[in-house]
């Protein structure tokens, strides 16, 4: 470890390129924190826009068109307005007409940002991920739910046992798109003040002076980031992958 | 509505069975029944409602009006246990509808262990069995997608088997598949009928009904025109429409 | 009889297709504007228990809405303007990716991946810290304002996306047209201008449109890097307006209802383009 910063802290001072995140403890700290911090919301709000997604996309193909419409009108709204503005309107406008608690004998408010970041982005993400379930679902032709059903499956155990795990299938390409999006979507916190990379990286930058190293140390950052993530998610599509089964 | 039946009643008794989609009447008052170990086949021009019946038959689809029994079992009663009455019924359809992500084997396994709760060895002994008769052994671990249409067919057979139906419904299984494969199929259903297994398909292979079947059907729009034991429906059938109906297809 | 298997193959699966044109028919855009700004209401009704002399979240919205839609429509020129910078690049960054001329192709693949995969607000940044505030060409000083440089900061993604959709659709001919150019003698230039991107244009128009939406929607992303565009303003406004918290939720609302407005007629109009192209 000794040695990396040496290294990084000799090619400062040799070129002049700044590494200060490689060799200064308190830069790593804030740097490393940054990571954690994205990694924290891009997990959370991965998982959480899965399971909204798929409780939207049950909801979307209820007969019931009460349960329908909400539904319809959350994806047409979350999927046509800058994900941006959804969170100044969660953080701002809701988080302060939220009753705030008593917490170590200071009010602070109900949700913190962090948390407030975590469901915007959940439910701006989970929009894209109802229409995908859904469609994925309609991909499964009625032949198929019909022999299920011949030969004596309920229709729970039909979608637990055959539809679902097909559907899965079909709307695995478009998921990854929609997951890497998120993935990227989360520098968006940084508007309101949670510390994610992008946010920790720019407070280095404006004390250490060293804006063109660590746009570099960012983009790399992200590019691993979502090269990792991508990789995952093929891995998890060739594990599911059908033999004999074209797409 | 299970009424007291017994073995030697007909397994399968239609009574002026009617169906409409909107406006248009597709079965217009069928009657027919199958006896245990009987094979019955039903022929016609297409539209004529073949694959309608064989669907009200396993209550895909509801009837209009009219009675369908089921070993006593009335089809049309709204508190049916369709659990009960598919327990009873096997059915093959024209385009396989294997479930793709699930290797034969595990296809022919599936609705036992599921629907029936049953145990997996037992199951699967019985499944590699089942695929063994269908000839298809060695082919286990194969997925749908890397089958021909014939042999998906017969895996097709098998998952129905696989359920312990006392009469299985076949409908069109050998429309979709290539000229070379027919037969394949048609043997496996001949070796079925042989063991005494109930059956009913709908069919255009003229000479399969002819050897196969005890009882003909002919069927046009929605009526039965003629029915009959094969050698005197192919030979001397009385109405004009099946004498021409057949004329073209022989 | 290999044929025939895969045609049993495609039988069993249909492919995913995204779904907004059956949105369109389940609810329409009217209703769906209404939705939106209901909600906007519900959220400002705590205003009601404030006093009299303060302007109700309505009536601050009415007084501000001639500067807050100037802003809109500087966000609307600024996402028209990155759209032309980017799709001009991203042409020719698409016919880089098509190239048969090996480095040029791997360096345009280079390029592509890493301007769609990095985030749209790390690009910004990048952007607005490494180009200088102004430049000197030919011994003339051309000024850059942030704008400018927000602009160039949106096209870059563009740029991406679009070579992305340019090689989708002249990949997504068939290979007997290039064959057929080919027999005609027609150079691999003028097979690509004559021959393929004329078939490609209709191909590309809902998906171009599709990036269009989403570079409308990530314009507001340059108030965050100081460009006085709708959400600057917004947050100005509700300063000025004495900081109420009540008015959080409807200025940011009435944001929220512009930029629905008028994303989502263009997301139905890809949508129907998309499908009408479909059945052809």
């Amino acid at each position: 470890m000794h040695e990396i910063g040496d290294w990084f802290q000799r090619l400062y001072e040799t070129t002049g390129l700044n590494f200060s995140v490689f060799y200064d403890a308190y830069d790593w700290d804030r740097y490393f924190g940054g990571l954690k911090m994205t990694l924290l919301l891009s997990v959370t709000t991965i998982l959480l826009s899965l399971m909204i997604g798929a409780v939207g996309a049950l909801l979307q193909g209820s007969p019931s068109m009460l349960l329908r419409l909400p539904v319809n009108a959350f994806v047409v709204v979350f999927r046509n307005t800058p994900p941006l503005v959804q969170i100044f309107f969660f953080y701002f406008g809701l988080g302060t007409m939220l009753p705030a608690v008593e917490a170590a004998g200071m009010r602070v408010p109900l949700l913190s940002n962090v948390q407030w970041a975590i469901i915007s982005l959940s439910l701006f993400a989970a929009a894209f991920n109802v229409e995908i379930f859904r469609s994925g679902i309609e991909a499964v032709p009625r032949t198929t739910l019909e022999a299920a059903e011949a030969l004596g499956y309920t229709r729970l155990k039909a979608y637990v046992h055959i539809v679902l795990p097909l559907a899965i299938r079909v709307c695995l390409p478009a998921l990854n798109n929609n997951l890497v999006n998120l993935l990227k979507t989360t520098t968006l916190a940084y508007a309101i003040a949670v510390p994610e990379t992008l946010y920790a990286v720019k407070q280095i930058w404006s004390e250490s002076q060293n804006v063109f190293e660590m746009m570099v140390v960012l983009l790399a950052t992200y590019g691993i980031l979502v090269g990792v993530l991508v990789w995952l998610m093929h891995r998890w599509e060739r594990a599911m992958r059908i033999p004999g089964y074209a797409r | 509505m299970a009424t007291s039946w017994t073995p030697d009643q007909p397994i399968v008794q239609c009574v002026d069975v009617r169906k409409s989609f909107g406006a248009l009447e597709v079965l217009k008052g069928i009657s027919l029944s199958v006896k245990k170990s009987e094979v019955i086949c039903i022929i016609g021009p297409s539209g004529s409602g073949k694959s309608t019946l064989i669907r009200c038959i396993n209550a895909l689809q509801p009837i209009t009006s009219g009675s369908i029994q089921i070993e006593g079992i009335e089809v049309s009663d709204p508190r049916l246990d369709k659990l009960a009455l598919r327990r009873k019924v096997g059915m093959v359809f024209q385009q396989y509808n294997l479930f793709p992500h699930k290797t034969a084997l595990q296809n022919v396994m599936m609705a036992p262990i599921h629907v029936l709760g049953q145990k997996r060895a037992e199951v699967e002994a019985r499944a590699r069995a089942l695929l063994a008769k269908v000839r298809l052994a060695g082919k286990e671990d194969t997925y749908p997608g890397e089958l021909s249409g014939g042999q998906q067919q017969r895996v097709a057979i098998a998952r129905s088997l696989a359920m312990r139906p006392d009469i299985m419904l076949f409908d069109e299984v050998t429309a979709a598949l290539d000229p070379e494969t027919v037969k394949e199929v048609l043997v496996t259903i001949r070796e079925l009928a042989e063991d005494g297994m109930t059956c009913l398909l709908v069919t255009h292979e003229m000479n399969f009904a002819r050897e196969v079947a005890d009882h003909v059907y002919f069927t046009d729009r929605g009526v039965i025109v003629e029915h009959g034991p094969p050698e005197a429906l192919f030979t001397a059938a009385k109405d004009e429409r099946t004498q021409r109906f057949l004329s073209q297809v022989l | 009889m290999k044929d025939a298997q895969a045609e049993h193959r495609l039988a069993v699966l249909l492919p995913y297709r995204p779904m907004q044109a059956r949105m369109s028919v389940r609810i329409g855009p009217l209703a769906a504007a209404i939705l939106c700004f209901c909600a906007i209401m519900a959220a400002s009704t705590a205003w009601a228990q404030t006093g009299p002399a303060v302007l109700s979240p309505l009536q601050v919205i009415v007084k501000w809405s001639p500067l807050l839609l100037r802003g809109f429509a500087f966000n609307i020129l600024i996402s028209l303007l990155a759209m032309l910078l980017g799709t001009i690049a991203g042409l020719g960054l698409g016919l880089g990716l098509l190239s048969e001329f090996r480095p040029l192709a791997t360096v345009s693949w280079l390029l592509t991946q890493f301007f769609r995969n990095a985030p749209w607000l790390v690009l910004l940044f990048f952007v607005m810290f490494l180009v200088p505030f102004q430049i000197t060409l030919f011994k003339t000083t051309i000024p850059l304002p942030d704008w400018i440089k927000a602009t160039v900061g949106f096209a870059l993604p563009v740029m991406a996306n679009v070579a992305e959709v340019v090689r989708g659709a002249v990949r997504s001919i068939p290979s007997t047209q290039w064959e057929a150019a080919e027999s005609l003698s027609f150079t691999r230039r003028q097979t690509m201008w004559l021959i393929m991107l004329p078939q490609c244009i209709k191909r590309m128009l809902p998906p171009w449109m599709n990036v269009y939406a989403l570079v409308a929607m990530s314009t507001v992303l340059a108030s965050i890097v100081g460009v006085s565009e709708m959400l600057t303003l917004t947050a100005q406004v509700h300063a000025a307006e004495g900081g109420r918290p009540e008015l959080f939720a409807p200025l940011y609302g009435f944001a929220l209802l512009c930029f629905f407005l008028y994303c989502y007629p263009i997301n139905l109009w890809t949508a129907r383009l998309e499908r009408r192209f479909r059945i052809r």
